[in-house]
């Protein structure tokens, strides 16, 4: 009786099993490659707003403080997005004939607020504070980018855990001086060693590494 | 396995529940599942096979889930800011919540407008900081989906501007008439401004009549004060100051208007240190049925509330009282083992001259509040630990009475126009006044209600009242201080207050109550705060929750020396052979009804009970021997003609040849959580005798009924968990509590200890001052986002309460003692969920929280089959409504709300941890003693859960850990609970103790 099985079967099978380890580690690969990818982490995307609002502009030309608008995030968890009296404060004499602008002076005439996409959405069971990050140290670029270039806002990290445990490990990349964090050098400027003094600022300011899971969850 | 026997430490058995004492088979099969009655196995049609092709398919889809991106979401900004709003944190305003009229001062949390809590205020005199059941569930109340939505005519939409011009053709006919023919019917008013409004509708309609009628009707008190003083006046309570207190029937530490004060003088008072055990108050306790004070006695008499009379009788008597003349001898009433309690009782009131007190149940005869007040005066009492002041509500006639001649002239056809603000009468009118029927005889009805209920579908006019949280007015407290009511919140659905109302009716539509309850305190400020002063006095009594200065004067009163006679003309008749005494109380959760439609406060555990859902006929155990019954039988209770058929439920220590129902079930017209649940006492319910009834008869049905009562659930396995000991015993040896139980050494663990360096977060639940009043429950519920299961879910044991108030029963079936436990997450330090857990969803943080992480968590409930404790809570589906925006509302946005698969347990609110470490580093300082207050401590009046820290040897929660009666729940298995107990202390009287 001849052999089912030609002799090449064997080789053929030695392969394919050898070879669907890669395969399937590849596959897991891929995955976690897609998971991290802008695609999935909308990093790099911009949004369409009601108004076509230029950080780059605001901040990048004008000079204008963070906080001049983001007022409440030295207090609360929130940043705040100002209202639209905010705007008014200058646009009522600026530019107050612009059409670009005649959203803005309808919510302000109407009471309507100005309906914002939100470009940093963190999954509803994370609870991330605003002021205790900027109370520490921690400068509005190092997470959020260089916003003073961006016309339109877009998402600079990736917000997965792993990019915010990194920091919550090794805090000491992410401290710079408390005076400094709403310039927008400042992000950059904490990776630069001569800017941001490391442990002694730690110290200075008590940070602690903090890792447990109802840090952040809760 | 066993049923437990005693514990040879201490010679005390304690059980949970009569099967568990019998040991039956059902009761060990429960015992021995985590989650009783097929929780764990797919008993519905689904199957097996669909239940394996549902597997592979999430499993296939498991992988996938990962990469799902966020969907897009917005933000609205303010247009233009409001001053002290911070976007993300929450703002507290203080107002007030009534009940029966009477108000609690709160605080309430509001979320960018959006009201979410309720906290008592701890500048009012009737919250203290503390809130009770009732008051924290209104939050529930205001974002009820079923509340009506609008004005209605015949049950057809109509607009609200319709409503005026009928209002005006009706008192353009009526001026002439000067009101004849128009009824006010009203619950308790305590509202100074709508009393004012009344009186003034009433001053232009002199003919007109006000009626008021609360279905938890306090006329006994009234009348009983009338008796003994010759004037209606009220009574306030000083327990701080009373060591020996007794009370006939009187259910004082039961949420309800005026407790909270009570609970926290009573409970100071039953936590002493070994050196101040003479200090404890002694607490003897005469009633019919087991309530939260009972539970709470030293020495408890059961005896039918029928009999409590002769009991009051007696206790005057042997206080030197008695002086009235023609009455017989003892009555006969009193058995043996009564008499003994009442001369021991006796004598302990006349040691303690000037610091006792005595107390009568509201639903007690007049004649025996008479007594009451009179053995306090002989004692020298009044004026120490009872003050009578000026009546707080606005109208002290009696209210039955009242209600008995409304129905009158509505039957006569006297009445043209009824205006009904608020309550239910239909519902909750005494059976024998026929209130529905009357009031078809009148031609205009209008109702002003929270939802559409009994009453709304017998009115014409039906009109959405506005919940107390958005509307203005004003109330008294049980003292008579005023708080100004202030809105959190727009009326969501457009509705109503009682004000705007009867400024309809005066014509002058349109005027908000804000304006009303403005002008009338413009009127009536004090001197100085007149004019320009006013404003500042205004935002200061708005800011503060409570008008200064309001509180009622106290009264000097004197006895009237012919108190005795109503004792003798009101001789109670003696109980007929065969029949049984019928009680009737407001229940704990849903009180008179009102809250019927409230899911937090149908699944609460009643105390005792531990049911939900249902009310139930409870009756003692040897009633129920004798007449066979078994716990869920149905059994039909007839009484002067009238029937209702109701579940049996077995009370270990109530009084036998009574019955005892609860009101606010059966109603027939309620939301979807409210309708048809348990049946409807109040049928049974006469005006003449409201509260306790002869002569009732039980029949069998051969019927049962299912209740869902949590007692046999989260078992624990028999073993010893309550520690109790005697005031003299710890005084004698302060260490008997640690004898109780053992601890294993600290070092008795494999692995290397950690270093808890900063804060170490812990517990300490003082057992002996837990009254088991269940505001720890509703406002972890409330704080936490937790949902409501219903009622098939329970029976399933699968409710969801984070921590639960364990009731444990000792001695005898027939009159045991009661001890209550409330049971959060320990956060033991060495914890048996987490080693269990493969995917690290519970893990231990560097502070000693075990935290339970959500998003990680996939269900395996190893942890839940691991704890010792029974604290894990897992959503077996998905029991948050995720879809009702009135629910959305309601919801803490600082507290994950969980989906179906997940786990869940007590956090030790680790949401307010997070909050106030950031809030002290951001001002550079260490986090304070007793800045971090879990929800349960906020809302326990008893104050008996202390947290913080116990690396801080000065911090409040480690001196009560350092207190020898502090023990560890289930110590031996050497899981270092953070959370832990200290011992029930109980202050018997040497005399009684022999028996």
């Amino acid at each position: 009786m001849s052999q089912i099985f030609h002799p090449s079967t064997n080789t053929i099978s030695r392969a394919s099993i050898f070879g669907a380890v890669f395969l399937v580690g590849g596959g897991l690969w891929m995955l976690q490659q897609v998971n991290r990818a802008p695609y999935v982490t909308q990093a790099f995307v911009t949004r369409e707003q009601p108004v076509p609002f230029s950080h780059a502009h605001h901040v990048g030309g004008i000079g204008i403080d963070c906080r001049y608008c983001h007022t409440t995030v030295e207090t609360s968890a929130f940043a705040g997005i100002p209202p639209t009296k905010t705007c008014m404060n200058c646009h009522a004499q600026l530019y107050n004939d612009s059409p670009t602008l005649e959203p803005v002076r309808a919510s302000f005439r109407t009471g309507m607020p100005l309906v914002w996409t939100r470009v940093h959405d963190l999954p509803d069971f994370v609870y991330f504070d605003h002021s205790i990050h900027v109370n520490k140290g921690v400068a509005c670029a190092t997470c959020h980018g260089r916003v003073d270039r961006m016309a339109l806002v877009w998402q600079e990290s990736s917000l997965l855990m792993e990019w915010c445990v990194e920091c919550h490990r090794h805090p000491e990349v992410a401290v710079g001086p408390r005076d400094q964090v709403t310039n927008p050098l400042a992000g950059a400027a904490a990776q630069h060693a001569a800017m941001r003094d490391g442990a002694n600022l730690l110290k200075q300011y008590d940070v602690r590494t903090r890792t447990d899971c109802s840090t952040c969850h809760r | 396995m066993k049923t437990p026997g005693p514990d040879p430490r201490t010679g005390r058995r304690y059980w949970r529940g009569l099967e568990e004492l019998a040991g039956t088979p059902e009761f060990r099969e429960r015992l021995e599942r985590e989650f009783p009655a097929s929780a764990s196995q797919f008993d519905d049609p689904v199957g097996r096979r669909r239940f394996l092709q549902l597997m592979g398919a999430s499993m296939a889809l498991a992988g996938l889930t990962a990469c799902t991106r966020q969907p897009k979401e917005t933000i609205s900004p303010y247009t233009e800011a409001p001053e002290t709003v911070i976007p993300g944190r929450p703002l507290q305003y203080a107002t007030a919540v009534t009940l029966g009229g009477v108000a609690t001062g709160v605080l309430v949390e509001t979320h960018e407008g959006r009201p979410t809590r309720i906290d008592g205020n701890p500048d009012h005199p009737a919250s203290l900081g503390a809130a009770d059941v009732f008051t924290q569930a209104a939050i529930l109340g205001l974002y009820d989906p079923d509340r009506s939505r609008t004005v209605s005519y015949l049950g057809e939409i109509r607009p609200w501007g319709d409503f005026p011009g009928i209002i005006r053709e009706v008192m353009k006919a009526q001026a002439p008439r000067r009101g004849a023919g128009l009824r006010i019917l009203t619950e308790t008013v305590t509202s100074p401004t709508l009393a004012g409004q009344i009186r003034d509708f009433l001053s232009v309609y002199p003919e007109a009549r006000w009626h008021q009628y609360e279905p938890v009707v306090r006329d006994n008190v009234h009348a009983g004060a009338r008796l003994a003083f010759g004037e209606p006046v009220d009574s306030i309570y000083k327990l701080h100051e009373a060591d020996v207190i007794l009370s006939l029937d009187a259910d004082f530490l039961a949420p309800g208007p005026g407790a909270l004060p009570l609970i926290r003088q009573f409970a100071a008072r039953r936590r002493p240190k070994p050196d101040e055990v003479a200090g404890m108050n002694r607490l003897y306790v005469a009633e019919s049925t087991p309530s939260s004070t009972g539970a709470m006695a030293d020495h408890r008499l059961r005896l039918r509330s029928g009999d409590v009379q002769a009991l009051a009788v007696e206790i005057a008597r042997q206080t030197g009282l008695w002086v009235g003349g023609g009455h017989a001898a003892p009555p006969a009433t009193l058995a043996a083992r009564a008499q003994r309690w009442v001369e021991a009782v006796a004598k302990d009131l006349l040691a303690h001259r000037g610091r006792s007190l005595v107390m009568a149940g509201t639903g007690q005869p007049p004649a025996v509040h008479a007594a009451a007040h009179a053995i306090n005066d002989a004692l020298g009492n009044t004026g120490r630990t009872v003050v009578h002041i000026e009546p707080v509500r606005a109208e002290p006639r009696p209210q039955v009475e009242s209600l008995r001649e409304l129905t009158g002239d509505m039957q006569a056809g006297r009445v043209d126009m009824l205006l009904i603000l608020g309550g239910n009468p239909v519902f909750t009118a005494p059976a024998d006044l026929s209130f529905g029927d009357a009031m078809q005889k009148v031609a205009l009805r209008i109702h002003l209600a929270d939802d559409e209920d009994e009453t709304s579908a017998q009115c014409q006019w039906h009109i959405p009242r506005a919940h107390e949280l958005e509307s203005w007015s004003d109330a008294r407290a049980h003292d008579g201080t005023v708080t100004i009511q202030q809105p959190m919140i727009e009326p969501l659905y457009g509705g109503r207050s009682a004000h705007e109302l009867l400024a309809v009716l005066m014509d002058r539509t349109g005027k908000s109550a804000h304006d009303l309850v403005r002008e009338h305190w413009i009127a009536s400020a004090a001197a100085g705060q007149q004019g320009p002063g006013f404003e500042a006095w205004w935002r200061k009594c708005l800011h503060d929750g409570l008008v200064p200065g309001t509180a009622s004067a106290p009264r000097r009163v004197t006895l009237r020396s012919d108190w005795a006679a109503a004792l003798s003309e009101t001789a109670p008749s003696v109980q007929a052979e065969g029949t049984f005494e019928i009680v009737f109380r407001p229940d704990p959760a849903v009180f008179d009804g009102r809250f019927a439609n409230n899911g937090w406060l149908q699944e609460l555990p009643r105390p005792i009970t531990r049911l939900t859902w249902d009310n139930a006929a409870q009756v003692s155990p040897a009633d129920a021997e004798a007449l066979g019954l078994q716990n869920e039988d149905v059994i039909t209770l007839r009484l002067d003609g009238r029937a209702v058929d109701a579940p049996v439920w077995i009370v270990p220590g109530h009084a036998k040849g009574s019955v005892t129902v609860h009101l606010g079930y059966g109603r027939r017209q309620s939301g979807r959580v409210g309708q048809d649940v348990g049946f409807d006492a109040s049928a049974l319910r006469t005006s003449s005798s409201p509260w306790f009834a002869r002569g009732l008869t039980l029949e069998s049905t051969g019927r049962t009924h299912r209740l869902a009562c949590t007692q046999t659930h989260q078992s624990m396995e028999g073993r010893h968990h309550v520690r109790a000991a005697t005031g003299a015993e710890y005084a004698r040896d302060p260490e008997c509590v640690r004898h109780m139980g053992e601890e294993p050494a600290a070092d008795m663990t494999l692995y290397p200890p950690f270093a808890y360096e900063g804060h170490a977060w812990g517990m300490s639940i003082d057992l002996s001052s837990c009254v088991g009043c269940n505001a720890c429950v509703i406002g972890c519920q409330s704080e936490n986002n937790i949902p409501v299961v219903g009622k098939d879910q329970v029976l399933l044991g699968r409710e969801m309460h984070w921590i639960r108030v364990d009731r444990y029963f000792e001695g005898d079936t027939d009159d045991p003692e009661y001890f209550n436990q409330p049971v959060p997450c320990m956060h033991c330090e060495n914890a048996p969920c987490e080693p269990v857990c493969p995917v690290g969803a519970t893990v231990h943080s560097s502070e000693g929280l075990n935290d339970m992480v959500y998003n990680r968590c996939v269900g395996t409930r190893y942890c839940s089959n691991n704890c010792p404790y029974k604290v894990r809570r897992f959503n077996f589906l998905l029991y948050q409504d995720w879809k009702t925006p009135s629910l959305q509302m309601l919801r803490n946005p600082d507290v994950t709300v969980r989906s179906r698969g997940v786990m869940e347990k007590c956090t030790y609110c680790v949401q307010r941890i997070n909050q106030a470490r950031i809030a002290s580093q951001r001002e550079d300082r260490p986090v304070r003693d007793g800045e971090i207050v879990t929800a349960c401590q906020q809302a326990c009046p008893a104050q008996a859960i202390v947290f913080g820290d116990i690396n801080d040897p000065e911090s409040l929660v480690s001196r009560r850990k350092a207190e020898p009666r502090n023990y560890g729940l289930l110590a031996e298995l050497n899981t270092r609970p953070r959370t832990t107990y200290l011992a029930t202390l109980r202050n018997p009287n040497p005399e009684l103790e022999k028996d």
